[in-house]
């Protein structure tokens, strides 16, 4: 089947897996909701009085308080790490670019370690998430900075400030972890468990911001696939078709910080995800922009939703943090889908 | 389109590159711009496609300045055909081609019918029908180099820049291609490194040497035996290609070993 008719089937066909795995996620978990209950609840609260109400109110509150938002946020946060890492692979012509390989999801990570463990949060009234968005937008700042020279960025030159800054501030947030990791205190687990990256702290006020910085983004990263095409031709090449290069790198760089920024924020470190997500996509409906971009949100989306169904259920009644299991179920698979393709689809 | 270079100097980290170069080309001629490697001359294509801004001087496309025009409306004016290093990441040939509509479409402008036919009548063009969902890395040399130039005909451009075009590819291919270019009826500026396919392809020659003009003319009147000597630091014996009225030259190296009577040693 041709890449086009494909791409076509898979939209289609992610978003109905979209929908029907947030389901599953408020279905499952220690206490059972039915799932016809989850939709007539759902449907209840967004138009109220249309159900009769048949559940107890700590059902509702598990579906409604719970299990929702954290699908929900799993969606978001998947669909932008997924978005972000294609957005950077074409930004460096490179197929290891993540969003950690230019320090930014480190850089959320001093921030939130710092509210964590020294409870800076108290003293400067900053929330970890805030904390750890403006460490990810000083990370962005310093590391274009370094890469930049005579107004030109190479993406070597940001590839190497990227991963030299990324290992810096791993130090300074290992530092601080062990730091805190004194008898009488959990910070350094709780910062542990942060730095695994989890969804469990979702709650709907907090859906609103990424949820739509994605939405934005997304589009606008589509609106300009034309382009994001081109730079992955070449620099010379993507001139010669009038990209203004050096300007469309800074806003792309820009622009994928902040999603970076906005959903590591909320959710912690979560990896792979953005790394192996793209690839995946390519070997999909190959390697335009117009149709891996759109792809790539939807598949990330799903994935994360479902890994983190995983990560609640499969030691319960304790949780693994979601971005353990995203690396532990994703990392065999990818590995077996190199090993059936040999020659990959995304990449030579 | 005419093409009219002024005066263009170019420096690279502090180190001259081009010097004060002045050149034009009329429309609908192929021109040739040859020289030793290091002389400048990709350099110099640089600035007509905006990759690089001249520290002084101008170039100018159909009488307006290169560097006052947008981005997208330079890229409609001029195509290029780069040596570049492809990435990692696989289009189709398809795909390679349709990138070629990128300075005609806005931000929210779909892909239209016409840019479909557009992009198959290239295909068709460079004899490359019935391979868009091929991969691009899985083409030979000189397929790549006729969906490049496919891709460049889409942009419908004036002025058409090839560095290097028959880089790596056999005999066949070399003749292949610039047949093709040279059929294509377009204001062309080229570079070359093989002098007798610059003798038999193009219009009018200029020779860079060390980032300026060595010299210019029609190919016979400026292939000279001691510009030869000079620029390129070989000799060369004259004579005429038997089937096409032009130049062929021969090659010597311009120290010649002393004629001695031992026989040649086998390899």
């Amino acid at each position: 089947m041709s890449y086009p008719s494909r791409f076509w089937l898979l939209v289609i066909g992610l978003s109905l897996v979209t929908i029907a795995s947030v389901v599953l996620a408020v279905v499952i978990g220690p206490v059972a909701i039915p799932y016809d209950m989850v939709v007539r609840i759902v449907l209840s609260k967004i138009a109220p009085g249309i159900m009769s109400v048949d559940w107890t109110p700590v059902q509702e509150q598990i579906v409604w308080v719970f299990r929702l938002p954290r699908a929900l946020l799993a969606v978001v946060v998947g669909a932008a790490l997924s978005v972000s890492g294609t957005a950077l692979q074409a930004l460096v012509r490179n197929p290891l670019a993540d969003p950690y390989t230019f320090g930014i999801s480190n850089g959320a990570s001093v921030g939130a370690v710092l509210v964590i463990t020294l409870g800076a949060g108290a003293a400067t009234g900053f929330s970890l998430s805030g904390a750890a968005f403006i460490g990810a937008l000083i990370t962005m700042v310093i590391v274009y900075g370094i890469a930049q020279q005579g107004g030109q960025v190479s993406p070597g030159r940001l590839i190497l400030a990227g991963v030299a800054i990324s290992y810096a501030l791993s130090a300074i947030t290992t530092y601080l972890v062990l730091r805190a990791s004194s008898p009488g205190t959990n910070s350094a687990a709780v910062a542990l468990s942060w730095l695994a990256g989890t969804l469990g702290a979702a709650k709907w006020e907090q859906l609103g911001i990424p949820g739509f910085t994605v939405l934005a983004a997304t589009l606008l990263l589509m609106l300009q696939a034309r382009q994001l095409n081109a730079l992955l031709a070449g620099d010379e090449t993507a001139v010669s078709l009038g990209v203004s290069v050096q300007r469309f790198r800074l806003q792309l760089f820009v622009l994928t910080s902040l999603l970076i920024g906005t959903v590591v924020a909320i959710s912690g470190a979560i990896g792979f995800v953005g790394l192996m997500i793209p690839h995946l996509v390519r070997f999909l409906v190959g390697a335009d922009h117009r149709r891996v971009l759109p792809i790539a949100a939807l598949l990330g989306a799903v994935y994360l939703v479902l890994v983190d169904i995983i990560g609640r259920t499969i030691i319960a009644p304790s949780e693994l943090p979601v971005g353990i299991v995203t690396a532990a179920v994703g990392g065999p698979f990818f590995l077996w889908m190199l090993w059936q393709r040999r020659l990959t689809g995304g990449v030579r | 389109m005419n093409i009219e270079i002024t005066s263009v100097s170019v420096a690279i980290q502090e180190k001259r590159i081009v010097e004060g170069i002045s050149l034009h080309i009329q429309p609908g001629q192929v021109v040739g711009l040859i020289g030793p490697n290091g002389s400048g001359k990709s350099t110099l294509l640089r600035t007509v496609y905006r990759m690089l801004k001249p520290e002084a001087g101008y170039v100018r496309l159909g009488g307006d300045d290169v560097w006052k025009l947008t981005a997208r409306e330079s890229a409609r004016r001029t195509g290029v055909v780069v040596q570049e290093t492809p990435s990692d990441f696989e289009f189709t040939v398809r795909e390679v081609v349709q990138m070629g509509r990128t300075p005609h479409k806005d931000t929210f402008a779909l892909d239209t019918q016409t840019d479909s036919a557009l992009v198959s009548a290239a295909l068709e063009r460079v004899e490359m029908s019935g391979f868009d969902e091929r991969p691009f890395s899985t083409l030979s040399g000189g397929e790549k180099q006729r969906v490049l130039i496919a891709r460049v005909l889409v942009q419908q451009p004036k002025l058409l820049i090839l560095d290097e075009p028959t880089n790596h590819l056999d005999v066949h291919h070399q003749l292949e291609i610039l047949e093709l270019v040279r059929g294509l009826g377009i204001t062309t500026l080229i570079t070359l490194h093989d002098l007798n396919l610059a003798a038999m392809y193009c219009d009018y020659l200029y020779v860079m040497q060390q980032g300026q003009i060595a010299a210019e003319g029609a190919p016979e009147a400026t292939l000279t035996r001691t510009l030869i000597q000079q620029v390129f630091r070989v000799d060369a014996i004259h004579t005429r290609h038997p089937s096409r009225d032009c130049l062929h030259l021969i090659f010597i190296p311009l120290e010649q070993p002393s004629p001695t009577n031992e026989p040649p040693t086998p390899a």
